[in-house]
């Protein structure tokens, strides 16, 4: 069997700082890696000054962008599921993990990334994390991949301690890079910051997940 | 999209009223803005698609500027207004952006539904 990688992320560049090391990683082994990215971004705030995107403007620059990002880290299967930015958390949370489920279901994943659920800030982060979760906890303990997630909330190591996994992606740092250059309306004042910042540098550099005890 | 010229906005404006228009009329401080610093509330609000009828309309200010727009039962209103266009659709978006480019509100007018 394959060792495939499954990424679940509510935002086209949700996967970029966390997680595109790690994904690269993987690619470069040649391992399948599938994405489920679930809206476009719609209404992300960077339009630029002076203003290179509107509101309506933004989701075709940031699909360009996801395509782009996708080619930077070797992912091959992206599949988009059409959701809108801001809404994840009010859609119905079973269908929706029905809906990962079945793909969980088709490639058989490992090893599956997404947020850890009550400490990713965002609401269609933790609404993403909730249904990932939910599918998961749905399946038979033997078949279930392993659930990576990633932590960015301030009270995260307070409370779920030290991060389970650590992975240096210094051999991919280009590739990674790439990957969140090419969300650029989104990243700039990022790869600016990476460009200045050691601390920045080596938090780039280390990627940090979570087991989620099912 | 430019730094509005209000005389042409007030014309574009005038060319809407008493049409059944499409609104998307939205403010917001970002996801993050509470994770960035905790003293700051997390506000962000958006109608998409609301179908309104304007019956008079109005840009004020000198810049950042307002824009109202009277309806039937009420009104339409945004402030912070900073750059507009009409976009390739033909559609007027008006928005205000703060120093860093990222918008913080947005109040656009369309006579097809927007995208969702």
């Amino acid at each position: 069997m394959d060792d495939h990688l499954l990424v679940i992320f509510p935002h086209p560049d949700d996967e970029a700082f966390g997680v595109s090391g790690t994904i690269a990683q993987h690619t470069k082994k040649g391992l399948p890696v599938t994405y489920i990215c679930l809206t476009l971004g719609q209404m992300g705030r960077n339009m630029g000054n002076p203003p290179f995107a509107t509101r309506e403007s933004l989701p075709l620059i940031r699909q360009k962008e996801l395509k782009d990002a996708c080619d930077a880290v070797g992912i091959q299967d992206l599949r988009q599921f059409g959701l809108r930015d801001k809404t994840v958390e009010f859609e119905d949370e079973k269908f929706l993990a029905d809906q990962f489920l079945a793909v969980i279901e088709e490639v058989k994943p490992t090893r599956l990334i997404t947020f850890y659920p009550g400490y990713s800030v965002h609401p269609d982060h933790e609404a993403t994390a909730r249904a990932v979760v939910r599918a998961v906890g749905s399946m038979p303990e033997m078949d279930r991949p392993e659930l990576l997630c990633v932590a960015f909330a301030k009270n995260s190591e307070e409370d779920l301690g030290a991060p389970h996994v650590v992975t240096d992606i210094s051999d991919v740092f280009e590739e990674k890079m790439n990957c969140i250059k090419a969300h650029r309306s989104q990243t700039q004042w990022l790869v600016e910051s990476v460009d200045k910042d050691p601390a920045m540098l080596a938090w780039v550099k280390n990627e940090r997940f979570w087991r989620y005890p099912l | 999209m430019q730094l509005i010229q209000t005389n042409e906005v007030q014309e574009t404006l005038d060319q809407l009223i008493g049409k059944e228009l499409y609104l998307h009329l939205e403010t917001t401080n970002g996801a993050y803005a509470n994770h960035n610093n905790e003293s700051v509330l997390t506000v962000n609000a958006y109608i998409r698609n609301g179908k309104v009828t304007p019956l008079s309309g109005k840009i004020m200010g000198n810049g950042p500027y307002r824009v109202g727009l009277k309806i039937e039962l009420g009104w339409i209103y945004a402030e912070g207004l900073t750059h507009w266009e009409i976009d390739s659709e033909g559609r007027l978006l008006m928005a205000g952006h703060d120093a860093e480019g990222r918008l913080a509100v947005a109040l656009q007018l369309s006579s097809s539904p927007f995208d969702v």
